[in-house]
């Protein structure tokens, strides 16, 4: 239960001076873009692909009818990309916080961390060539005798999840770490005394009260990479193509800004779902 | 003699340090034997290794060597889910995001008892420990004794033939606590599950339990009943465990029997008991007695014995020299400290040694009082002086 009643009412309105930076920044460098973005998804295309009136639901009609699929195409991607880092994500995260040497537990976390010392762009390109015709993977299989003709892993949508899941990992590991760092592993006696055996265990007590860090690696996840343009961009090619691909192409240049957009709008929309999600579910325990 | 329900046979457990440099020896060649429906108490200083013995029983932690049998089955790798065995834990691990039915419930339905019939029966059990009405709160809205009582309603609903208990008083405050020590022990008592019960407080020992054993650095020292351990101490830890105790150096002076004379100093012998230890004529040993056990009288004047019976000292002393083996000897009070119940007097007694006598506040303070520094006499039959070798 959020307390209203904290302080009295004077320190209250103290208090509030403390936010008061960052309510005059978000407000002139987030609502009010946030603001301009949501008109200007009502409005035509102009010269130089600007916006212009008159007002019209046209561009929200196009994006439904013309890139409806990208968008499912983005949330699936997303979906998929979410889940496998869980799925990845949460043994590891189990394992780090389960090692008794706090040394040890520093270094695995440092390693999780150690890829954010190189630029995300960078660590894009590097899989790029590790996928590409004659990249790695491909050098290394055709070296073995494997195969006669080079694979095309490169420009697919299952690259753009391998891109995603490389980078966006360490979102999902953290925060169930955090989880499972301050679970208290009597309750897993507790549940074997009383007759479960690991795996109900696991079900009925360890997810439980780790779910808060899993909803929490789920949000952090799914909520980047279903905007990302980059990974697809790179990875990609035209059959990975998503919702921020597209995004960027009708503000560069002589593009659509008014159809950009409402795409960005619809984009702000599914983010906005699963937060509600997230409040809804996530804060259910505490 | 009733059925065991639990034996150890020789059990040890041992740790390795996690630097990995050396074993620490938790539990050290530890037997015993714990009959069925008897309410058992493992007591000992921290670090003395019995929460690692209830541990093992559990089936929490393997043990090194030796064997635990629980109604004569090997326990041996049996994991903890599959022991007919169910814990308290010190801070009741209770599941939080469960309502309090769910926890009473949870192992019943790990069992696979329909959930009607489970919800029956963790009703009963939450009845059982006087706790209706808060079926569906969550444990943190619980006070530490409503914590408590559903922890037990918890392990009591799976009708274990054990009920271990780790300190499950610990966390509550003085007088809560001496009302469920009562409460558990009329509640084991009623339902005959043998109890197995770790704590280090030794009120909570006596108070609850039929058995305890002494447990210090990974060994029992002494298995008995209350009062065989508070009366009859083999060890000076046991001895200095429970309840206070005086200790007196002396010198064997004559034996016979399991009567010892000693010798305080060259002009004072006193009367004591070996046990079933042998102790030789010019044996240095160390006596144990208990401070209760003193009585005090004055030197000069007279004494109130009885209501309204008085004796010149002199004659008091006569008629206490009848009593075979009762040992008389004089002192000087150094200190005395009066507690309300009784008054604790420090007296410096033969061979230069100090001994507390609590003589218990009869009448009013003025009464009975001796002053610092004044003469007293001290006597106390011989059956309470305890030779300790070890």
């Amino acid at each position: 239960m959020a307390s209203i009643a904290r302080l009295p009412t004077g320190r209250k309105q103290r208090g509030f001076l403390l936010a008061l930076p960052a309510v005059l920044w978000l407000t002139l460098f987030f609502l009010l873009p946030v603001l301009i973005v949501f008109v200007v998804s009502f409005l035509s295309r102009g010269r130089g692909g600007v916006g212009d009136l008159p007002f019209t639901l046209a561009n929200y009609e196009r994006v439904i009818t013309v890139f409806g699929p990208i968008i499912t195409d983005s949330i699936w991607i997303a979906f998929v990309t979410t889940v496998i880092c869980l799925l990845v994500g949460y043994p590891l995260a189990f394992f780090i916080s389960t090692r008794h040497d706090p040394r040890m537990r520093s270094l695995a976390l440092f390693m999780i961390i150690l890829p954010f010392w190189t630029n995300f762009l960078v660590r894009t390109y590097a899989l790029q060539t590790i996928l590409g015709r004659e990249g790695i993977i491909n050098g290394v299989l055709s070296g073995l005798g494997l195969i006669g003709e080079p694979l095309s892993l490169l420009n697919t949508p299952e690259a753009v999840i391998l891109g995603l899941v490389y980078g966006y990992l360490p979102f999902m590991v953290l925060p169930i770490y955090a989880s499972v760092e301050r679970f208290d592993f009597r309750y897993v006696e507790a549940a074997h005394d009383l007759g479960a055996n690991d795996l109900r265990a696991f079900l009925r007590v360890v997810l439980p009260l780790t779910l808060p860090g899993v909803i929490a690696g789920f949000i952090l996840v799914f909520i980047p990479t279903i905007g990302a343009f980059v990974t697809p961009d790179l990875l990609g090619g035209t059959r990975g193509i998503m919702i921020g691909n597209l995004i960027q192409q009708q503000f560069r240049g002589s593009g659509n800004q008014p159809l950009g957009s409402a795409l960005s709008v619809v984009l702000m929309a599914m983010v906005m779902i699963a937060l509600l999600i997230y409040v809804r579910f996530g804060d259910r325990e505490s | 003699m009733a059925a065991i329900d639990v034996e150890l046979k020789n059990v040890v457990k041992e740790f390795t340090a996690r630097n990995r440099e050396g074993i620490t020896r938790a539990v050290d060649n530890v037997s015993l034997q714990i009959h069925q429906g008897e309410f058992f108490a493992l007591l000992g200083p921290s670090g003395c290794g019995k929460t690692t013995t209830l541990r093992m029983i559990a089936g929490f932690e393997d043990s090194t060597a030796g064997e635990i049998l629980i109604r004569g089955k090997a326990v041996q790798h049996v994991p903890p889910f599959h022991r007919p065995v169910n814990t308290v834990f010190q801070d009741y691990a209770l599941f939080p995001h469960m309502t309090v039915l769910k926890n009473v419930m949870f192992g019943l339905e790990m069992e696979g008892v329909p959930r009607r019939e489970a919800e029956q029966r963790a009703r009963e059990a939450l009845q059982l420990v006087r706790l209706p009405n808060v079926e569906d709160r969550k444990p943190r809205q619980l006070s530490g004794g409503q914590q408590q009582r559903v922890a037990l309603a918890r392990a009591l609903v799976k009708r274990p033939v054990v009920l271990l208990l780790d300190e499950p008083l610990g966390a509550l405050d003085l007088k809560l606590r001496q009302a469920l020590q009562y409460e558990l022990k009329a509640m084991q008592k009623s339902l005959g599950i043998t109890f197995i019960f770790v704590t280090h407080d030794q009120e909570e020992a006596m108070t609850m339990a039929d058995r305890i054993a002494v447990m210090d650095q990974g060994k029992v020292l002494q298995v008995g009943t209350p009062d065989e351990i508070y009366e009859s101490p083999n060890s000076k830890f046991v001895a200095d465990f429970i309840g206070e105790t005086n200790f007196v150096q002396a010198e064997v002076a004559g034996v016979s029997g399991e009567w010892v004379d000693v010798r305080l100093d060259e002009n004072c012998i006193v009367k004591a008991v070996t046990g079933d230890q042998s102790v030789s004529v010019g044996q240095k040993v160390t006596l144990a007695l208990r401070p209760e056990k003193i009585n005090l009288f004055p030197v000069k004047g007279v004494v109130e014995y009885e209501e309204g019976s008085t004796e010149t000292t002199e004659e008091y002393m006569r008629s206490l020299l009848k009593v075979p083996n009762m040992n008389l000897i004089r002192g000087r009070v150094r200190q005395a400290i009066y507690i309300g119940t009784d008054t604790r007097y420090i007296i410096r007694i033969p061979g230069d040694q100090d001994v507390v006598a609590r003589v218990q506040n009869f009448g009013l303070r003025s009464d009975t009082f001796f002053d610092d520094g004044q003469e007293v006499n001290l006597y106390w039959n011989g059956e309470n002086t305890r030779i300790l070798l070890q």
